[in-house]
């Protein structure tokens, strides 16, 4: 079975390769384990699929030849329509295929369920991303930092990203580490990936989420132990700070194509308050006492609001920015 | 399967009026195939409410909102008004349009009743601030029992037109389906508001 | 006193729209010169615009869908350029606003305003006819679905020019599309487009349902139905069962938006999971309210130009039904990785690769259909063997979609692009292409031109590969869908290829457009006069083409599968004169076109917050259809004598094209018009 799998698997590696030639390719260049195992599952069940496939193309071909009209005299049956064996071996052999391909499917999606942590004697580094419209908010709950656009992790630790969202549906990506995941506002997401080998990868939301969905794009750095401890230092030097509600709030107003930022410290428990923020009611008063928190995020969101309506008429734009202070103030 | 043929059958004297003949038979079949669509719409309706039936905002519950008595007196009103309409279809049966006439008034009364009930839970509800914006369980409540209402009203709009049709052209091979189409409307709406009944009210309020 | 309309919602500033505007105005005006110069007005409504007959409507479903797919290609090759030219740090021409309203509108006109009226128009104009019925179940709302339907149409035109599109791709996403993200009007222009046509869907839907199960000719049992007509009667269950999940999702999308309701909101308690998994419970059988349809046209060409009986036809059948089963098991693997746990991840994920089992044994039994047959190499059979390859490729890149581990990495990528157009394009639009050739001649009486048809199937085919194979290797590279720029220069070539492709697909679309005209400039070359062009296996090749309005004078009697086959085959026996009866038929209606028309103001007037407008049109729609319920007059009797003569005068015909037909030589030699009376 994994001689099989393996043969096919290189064949069908093989054949692709051969397409892709020449170009660094994200998904079949994986930079770790879960990327790695995604590129065999790929390539296991386009192989196991070509076993169908293939004779299929190959019949279809033959048959209209051999068949055709004007051609050398082949045996014509007009009313030949049946055949006991023909229909068990059309139905018996996809069966098989899709048996083999669904106990694939059922072993690799609970190995690759992206909520699954990933065994490993390292500690696992927890990093929470927030969609915001149009960029990516990286919060370290553990080093009191945060960034946008930029994210790093040490090689060879599992991470677990947390993903949320500000506003609406993305989903977070880095092609060559695999597995994606949905950031949904008041949902805590999670999915769970590691780098094994340092480098900068690309990544960016995959889920359509309005006009600066292009641009949401960061780097992620597969670093070295030092190499993130002097990231961190870097970042911890940072003359800016993310405080929770308002500063968050100018940071959460939209805008595209957003430069890297560092930011020193960061109010704790941001990522929990956001959370929350949208659940604005009873069911969370029960759950969290301190409801002035709760108030003043409702409100922030209502300036993220604010913010979004006014990038829809740029003239307005520049009231609107003042705004916030004054529903501050209100709320 | 090779005496497989194609006879124009001079027999058939159904088929020469096809299309014709069964036309009664044929529009009440289709009403049930869209009853079963409309009941999509409800099922949906109903897997909405459930999804968000926790989801009160801070605002009230149904166990906070629901007059359980004043609910029970509509259902009254529509169960009432089922019977009614099959005592109408009974009438038609035996030909007595002006028994039919009357108890589809009765049906068209009873209807209203419930309609001016639910009217009233909606002003209240609306008047005390929790209108359905409040909160998304509110959305949902006041979607599918006002979705239930429209069809209701419909409905009653419906006994109006078979009502008129019924004085101006009396029962012949159009009225007669169309009354019992909307018998099978009628019926099907009860049955909905059996399941808004307990399915919303009775559980909320436990 | 217009809502929110004002002149600033033109937009002027906007070259392109602006030329397209002028473009399809001098058109328009052009149309309308042309009909009020030739006085064709008063036979454009009465015997068009207010007919009940399914062949007419069925006609008009399709000449809609052509138009509309020149529109929604524009959008593509629009969108195509774009990528070609927006790399590593240049913006293309198209702002994000723009292209994101051209992607959208893409999507949702190509499903909603090509694809389903195609299939609908085929199931208009062949069902019917397949089934020996004289009509449909429901003739006026027949008439209704295809106004409302168009209705729609116009509203997603209106956008163009008057405000602006949703920019929220084809499904519309919460909570993108809610108030507060998308404030414009482009989402109320899709919501109200769609609620319009998809109440006429849904109309379709019931009437042909129950066509199909109540007005088939005596003899014909269910398993000896055409194979199309199983397909559209599946197809039709779909529809009954699925679209009024659109309609509700759209309302609840429409209570958020205009009564601030929060069912799909971030906050208040709203859920946009919901709209997710709604949207996808209607959409995933969508598609194959697209594609049954389309697998049943390629039954009827494969097993009538291979001369021979279709293989396993009741293999196809209940491979049919378990597809139409199946179909509503799977909507959640289009959101794999909203996080939902592994097991139930793995269990649509496995429910989905079931449905490539009974695929994967139509497919087979295509193929035995060819095995001893004499396969003549016609236009619709070219396209019935490019879609055999195309689709078996797209349904293994579904298959390997439908993995969850996989889909982790493919999901939103142009993989899931290239995917779906490979199934779509491969199998909805090249089966509507056959299907518009088979039946075309049954339609109007001549066939259409092979070598231009021929033309349109070799650039289709290869502009389709050029244009959505460089897409799979773009998404390897983690190339996304919806981007309307990219910073990677390398992925620059693979884009520049996919627009050569596009720009060859549009050579096949031109060469339909050629195929037309030439067809009708040679229609008397091209006639068919036997009714019986292709030598049919099924009922509709029975009768005259064009069929007279009343289908079959006598209703057929069907002793098995292929009837009109086997009967040919023992020899037609000279038809005896039988005492023709008087037919009764439904007569035309305006009440369809007028409902329409209020239904148009009314989504207008809604889009733009014209309550008083809306109101008086919402009162227009109900009262032209009470002046509808209390109209007696709806149907006439056609007398036997008038019968008579139009049997007679097929009889004449048929024999004139059988005598032509003999002097194979004497092609265009041996022309009347008046036989095709």
């Amino acid at each position: 079975m994994s001689k099989v799998r393996r043969f096919l698997g290189t064949l069908a590696l093989w054949s692709l390769s051969l397409l892709l030639a020449g170009c660094s390719s994200a998904l079949l260049d994986p930079k770790g384990e879960i990327g790695v195992e995604q590129r065999s599952l790929i390539l296991t069940s386009f192989g196991l699929m070509l076993i169908v496939v293939v004779p299929v193309i190959v019949m279809t071909l033959l048959f209209a030849w051999r068949y055709r009209h004007r051609g050398r005299p082949a045996s014509y049956q007009p009313d030949w329509a049946h055949n006991n064996w023909i229909e068990a071996v059309v139905w018996v052999v996809p069966c098989l295929i899709i048996a083999v391909l669904a106990a694939l499917t059922w072993h690799t999606s609970h190995t690759l369920d992206p909520h699954k942590p990933l065994a490993s004697a390292e500690e696992t580094l927890e990093i929470q991303a927030v969609s915001m419209d149009w960029k990516w908010l990286f919060i370290y709950p553990q080093q009191g930092i945060a960034t946008v656009n930029e994210v790093a992790f040490p090689v060879d630790v599992p991470v677990r990203f947390r993903v949320s969202s500000d506003s609406v549906m993305n989903a977070f990506f880095i092609p060559q580490l695999g597995s994606q995941i949905y950031a949904m506002a008041g949902m805590d997401n999670d999915v769970h990936l590691i780098a094994n080998h340092p480098g900068r990868y690309a990544g960016r939301s995959t889920n359509y989420s309005g006009a600066g969905f292009s641009g949401m794009t960061f780097e992620a750095l597969a670093t070295s132990e030092q190499g993130f401890d002097d990231w961190v230092a870097k970042v911890r030097n940072a003359e800016q700070e993310l405080d929770y509600p308002q500063g968050y709030a100018e940071l959460a107003a939209p805008s595209q194509y957003h430069p890297v930022e560092y930011f020193s410290s960061v109010t704790p428990q941001l990522y929990e308050q956001l959370l929350h923020s949208f659940h604005g009611g009873a069911e969370h008063a029960d759950s969290h006492g301190d409801s002035h928190d709760v108030e003043s995020a409702t409100a922030t969101r209502t300036d993220a609001a604010n913010h979004r309506v006014a990038h829809h008429h740029a003239d307005q734009h520049h009231a609107l920015r003042r705004q916030p202070a004054r529903t501050e103030a209100g709320g | 399967m090779t005496t497989d043929t194609i006879k124009h059958s001079d027999a058939h004297a159904h088929a020469v009026t096809h299309g014709h003949h069964d036309t009664g038979s044929i529009k009440v079949f289709g009403f049930w195939v869209y009853l079963m669509s409309d009941l999509v719409i409800f099922g949906t309706l109903f897997a909405t409410y459930a999804v968000l039936m926790r989801g009160t905002a801070g605002g009230p519950s149904g166990a906070e909102i629901f007059d359980l008595r004043l609910i029970l007196a509509g259902t009254l009103l529509l169960l009432v008004s089922s019977f009614t309409y099959g005592m109408a279809v009974l009438s038609m049966t035996a030909e007595r349009v002006t028994r039919l006439k009357a108890w589809l008034v009765v049906t068209f009364l009873l209807g209203a009743g419930f309609i001016a009930i639910e009217f009233y839970e909606f002003r209240h509800l609306i008047h005390a601030g929790f209108g359905p914006d409040r909160s998304a369980f509110l959305s949902a409540f006041f979607t599918l029992v006002g979705t239930h209402g429209l069809h209701v009203l419909f409905g009653l709009l419906w006994l109006v037109v078979v009502l008129v049709q019924l004085h101006t052209k009396g029962l012949n091979d159009m009225t007669r389906p169309r009354i019992l189409c909307l018998s099978l409307f009628w019926h099907f709406l009860d049955v909905v508001w059996i399941c808004v009944f307990s399915f919303v009210y009775l559980m909320g309020v436990v | 006193m217009l809502g929110k309309l004002s002149l600033e919602a033109i937009p002027y500033h906007e070259p392109i729209i602006m030329v397209v505007a002028v473009i399809m105005a001098i058109g328009a005006f052009a149309l309308i010169a042309a009909l009020t110069y030739y006085r064709k007005w008063g036979w454009l409504w009465s015997e068009w615009f207010t007919s009940v007959d399914h062949k007419k409507l069925g006609i008009m479903y399709f000449l809609v869908a052509l138009v509309m797919l020149l529109r929604g290609f524009s959008d593509a090759i629009m969108m195509r350029l774009q990528l070609a030219m927006a790399a590593g740090g240049s913006m293309g021409y198209l702002p994000p606003e723009h292209y994101d309203q051209i992607f959208t509108a893409h999507g949702v006109i190509m499903i909603f305003f090509v694809a389903m009226p195609m299939v609908i128009g085929l199931m208009n104009l062949v069902v019917p006819l397949q089934i020996g019925a004289r009509d449909v179940a429901y003739p006026f709302l027949n008439n209704l679905s295809f106004w409302l339907f168009a209705a729609g149409a116009i509203l997603v035109n209106v956008s163009l020019v008057v405000g602006e599109f949703a920019t929220t791709g084809w499904l519309a996403y919460a909570p993108l599309s809610g108030i507060e993200y998308s404030p414009g009007v482009g989402v109320d222009y899709w919501i109200w487009a769609l609620q319009i046509s998809g109440i006429g869907t849904t109309l379709t839907g019931i009437n042909f349902f129950v066509t199909i199960l109540k007005m088939r000719t005596p003899g014909m049992t269910l398993l000896r139905m055409p194979i199309f007509t199983w397909t559209s009667l599946c197809a039709n269950v779909l529809i009954i069962a699925s679209f009024p999940i659109l309609t509700a999702t759209i309302a609840l999308l429409t209570l958020d938006r205009y009564l601030g309701m929060h069912f799909f909101t971030n906050d208040v308690g709203g859920n946009m999971m919901m709209y997710v998994n709604l949207i996808w419970a209607w959409g995933h059988p969508e598609v194959y309210i697209l594609i049954l349809p389309a697998f049943g046209v390629f039954s009827e060409v494969i097993a009538t130009f291979a001369r021979k009986r279709l293989f396993g036809y009741t293999t196809m059948v209940w491979a049919t039904v378990a597809i139409t089963l199946l179909s509503f098991i799977v909507w959640l693997h289009h959101f794999f990785t909203m996080g939902a746990g592994a097991n139930v991840n793995a269990f649509f994920g496995i429910m989905t690769m079931i449905i490539a089992i009974p695929t994967g044994v139509k497919v087979f039994n295509w193929l035995f259909t060819m095995f001893r047959g004499r396969l003549e190499f016609t236009s619709p059979v070219l396209w019935t063997l490019g879609f055999i390859i195309t689709f078996t490729l797209g349904g293994m890149t579904g298959v390997m979609l439908a993995v969850p581990g996989a889909n982790f990495v493919l999901h939103n990528s142009l993989f899931v692009i290239a995917h779906f157009h490979n199934v779509i394009v491969g199998g909805v639009v090249f089966g509507m292409m056959a299907g518009m050739t088979y039946w075309f001649p049954k339609a109007f009486g001549f066939t259409l031109d092979e070598t231009w048809g021929k033309r349109a199937f070799w650039c289709w085919l290869i502009g389709f590969y050029l244009a959505f194979m460089p897409l799979y290797v773009l998404s390897f590279f983690g190339a996304v869908r919806r981007m309307q720029s990219y910073a990677n220069p390398e992925w620059q070539p693979w884009m520049l290829l996919a627009l050569v492709g596009a720009v060859v697909i549009m050579l096949g679309i031109a060469c339909t457009v050629i195929q037309l005209w030439v067809s009708i400039r040679d229609r008397r070359l091209n006639a068919d006069l036997t009714g019986d062009p292709w030598n049919g296996r099924t009922l509709e090749w029975s009768i005259a083409s064009p069929p007279p309005h009343y289908n079959f004078a006598h209703a057929p009697e069907v002793g098995g599968i292929d009837s009109f086959w086997t009967q040919k085959q023992r020899g037609i026996e000279a038809l005896e004169e039988r005492p023709y009866q008087d037919l009764h038929m439904p007569r035309n209606t305006v009440a369809g076109p007028v409902i329409s028309l209020f239904a148009v103001v009314l989504g207008f007037a809604l889009v733009w917050h014209i309550w008083w407008l809306a109101i008086a049109a919402a009162v227009g729609c109900l009262i032209s259809f009470l002046a509808r319920v209390f109209n007696d007059d709806i149907d006439y009797w056609v007398p036997a004598a008038e019968v008579a003569r139009c049997e007679r005068a097929h009889q004449r015909q048929r024999e004139a094209g059988d005598q032509w037909q003999t002097n194979g030589s004497a092609r265009g030699g041996f022309v009347s018009a008046d036989l095709r009376g």
